[in-house]
């Protein structure tokens, strides 16, 4: 089963999804001909394609558009805000190459803010899957979902086999109690093994696949908070408005405190460059991640 | 057009500008385009779309999207007017108490969508056009954009997918003002030849009188004015039509008038001579 395999068994079964992109196809390049009653191509038109999207939804639609997830989320932005949310309409709003996805294209492609402003408009959710086997598993919920979803596509191969989705939850690796670690979206598989490394190092560790930045499932973070010395948040994002800040709210929300190392983009852009390079320059290997982990854990003991 | 029917809308636009002028004080509102394209939202509304609150969930019925949104009390107005919405209600502009402030909002009986942020109700109405394409319905589509609002270029951006769809169920009627803002839009950002600027973004344009009722008809009627070419009004209007003294004026774009004044320009509407305003002018922008 692949995306493009959920997307045409979704509009044979129903005709209200329409399937858009601004000139992205990457994701239905192979059923567009299958499809072409409920496919539209907009062009490079990111504002254009929202817009028409939100009229669409008006008529009954459930849009399902795709770009790059720069340019829908920030070209866009104010027609997300404005058109979807304003009214809340069940537009789903499907980022390509979000966070170390885009590797070698630089900063202009670079979307890691995207979770941050897309949380930030009310009525809009944010699901950031793991990798394929999890976005499969999860998107029939999320498009059947009466409000807007903005989605950060990801198709990499799974390296575990994901349960199913229960809305509003996070999905749980283990229960260990020396260090929690929070991850949403493509780095879950680095984490996994970074998992793996500090377990035959002797350390206890717990993985939290985010799966929905928003909404958050709080009692899981709150049961890590209180049962894990530590936290660790793993994200391909700016340090601002992403997980970090998230967890920095649940705190504050619930009057707690915690141990919390994050990872995540400090103020800059990521060096662009082939995916596996990238990740060792910007120290996401999970070798590095455990590394540093390690030392935290040597250092509080 | 005949007489019965041409004297029935121009009764009705004239009480629609009364409206206007009384949403004008107390917190005020944006008089001067309002009163452009009072005319258009009569005529449409009254002679060319169907659509009210009653057939609203019909998927048959003709859509209208006000995409510059700040002359809502024009669109409130007729509402009215069309008996949509009760007329002690106008008394709650801009009271939290209710939903009639500056811009258009769905909580608004008729409202199709929400908007005043410029440039964005021509994509949302190619949605609803593209819509009713694909399910073969013979739904008519109006958009009433700004002159000023043409700066914006999403405007032009989903002209060019209109164009490239074909969207003959779909109208656009540019309230032709001559202003933006403060300021008149040849002084600023030229919009001439804007005729031409349409038509070689594929769209065949029709030039009107927006004030005259059988100009109007004229051309609404030949709608759509070409097959597989989306139509383009352009309305030449009076910026604050019906009321001398602040038509025209640059200053007067958004007002907020006292008591007194709105006395006096209520009849300067039913032709009394020019007002004395002596409330302030708010440049705001």
């Amino acid at each position: 089963m692949t995306y493009e395999d959920l997307i045409l068994a979704l509009v044979n079964k129903d005709d209200r999804y329409m399937i858009m992109t601004s000139e992205n196809r990457a994701a239905m390049r192979n059923i567009t001909a299958k499809i072409k009653n409920n496919f539209i191509d907009t062009g490079i038109t990111e504002q254009t394609l929202i817009g028409m999207a939100a009229g669409l939804a008006l008529r009954g639609r459930i849009p399902i558009v795709h770009a790059l997830a720069t340019f829908l989320t920030m070209r866009a932005f104010e027609f997300i805000r404005t058109d979807v949310g304003i009214a809340n309409l069940p537009v789903k709003i499907v980022g390509a190459v979000p966070g170390f996805l885009s590797d070698g294209n630089g900063p202009t492609h670079q979307a890691i803010e995207d979770v941050s402003i897309m949380r930030g408009i009310p009525n809009v959710n944010v699901f950031c899957p793991a990798d394929e086997d999890d976005m499969l598993k999860c998107l029939p919920k999320i498009f059947e979902y009466p409000s807007p979803f903005y989605i950060r596509y990801n198709n990499t191969k799974p390296v575990v086999e994901h349960s199913k989705f229960e809305f509003g939850k996070a999905e749980v690796f283990g229960e260990g109690k020396d260090v929690a670690i929070l991850v949403y979206g493509f780095l879950f598989g680095e984490t996994f093994k970074t998992k793996e490394i500090l377990e035959s190092n002797g350390v206890s560790v717990r993985l939290i696949n985010i799966r929905t930045p928003k909404p958050i499932d709080e009692n899981a973070i709150l049961k890590a908070v209180d049962e894990c010395k530590l936290i660790v948040t793993i994200e391909d994002h700016f340090i601002t408005g992403g997980l970090y800040t998230i967890l920095a709210e649940v705190l504050l929300r619930n009057r707690k405190t915690a141990n919390v190392l994050p990872f995540a983009f400090m103020n800059k852009w990521f060096k662009p460059g082939l995916l596996n390079d990238v990740l060792k320059y910007e120290g996401f290997t999970a070798e590095q991640m455990a590394k540093r982990i390690i030392k935290l854990l040597a250092v509080s003991n | 057009m005949n007489k019965k029917k041409l004297k029935d809308l121009e009764r009705t636009a004239l009480r629609v500008r009364e409206h206007i002028i009384h949403m004008s004080g107390n917190g005020g509102c944006f008089i001067g385009a309002s009163l452009s394209c009072t005319d258009l939202i009569v005529y449409l509304y009254k002679e060319f779309l169907n659509v009210s609150p009653i057939n609203f969930q019909d998927p048959n019925r003709d859509y209208f999207f006000l995409s510059k949104g700040h002359d809502v009390p024009a669109l409130y107005g007729t509402y009215v007017e069309l008996g949509w919405l009760e007329e002690e209600r106008l008394k709650n502009h801009l009271k939290t108490t209710d939903n009639i402030y500056w811009h258009p909002n769905r909580n608004i009986p008729g409202i199709e969508f929400h908007s005043g942020s410029l440039g964005h109700n021509l994509s949302v109405a190619m949605g609803v056009a593209m819509d009713c394409k694909l399910r073969k319905q013979k739904n008519k589509i109006v958009v009433v954009v700004g002159d000023g609002e043409l700066n914006e270029g999403s405007i032009w951006e989903a002209l060019l997918v209109a164009s490239a769809y074909k969207l003959d169920n779909l109208m656009i009627v540019v309230d032709r003002n001559q202003f933006q803002a403060n300021m008149q839009t040849e002084d600023l950002i030229p919009l001439k030849p804007l005729t031409k600027k349409f038509s070689a973004f594929g769209c065949k344009v029709k030039k009107i009188n927006g004030h005259k009722f059988e100009k109007m008809e004229e051309a609404f009627n030949k709608f759509p004015f070409e097959k597989e070419k989306v139509s383009v009004v352009i309305a030449e209007t009076i910026r604050g039509k019906g009321l001398p003294s602040i038509q025209k004026r640059a200053d007067r774009w958004f007002v907020n008038f006292k008591d007194e004044e709105i006395e006096q320009l209520l009849k300067e509407l039913h032709g009394a001579r020019k007002t004395k305003l002596t409330s302030e002018t708010i440049v705001a922008r």
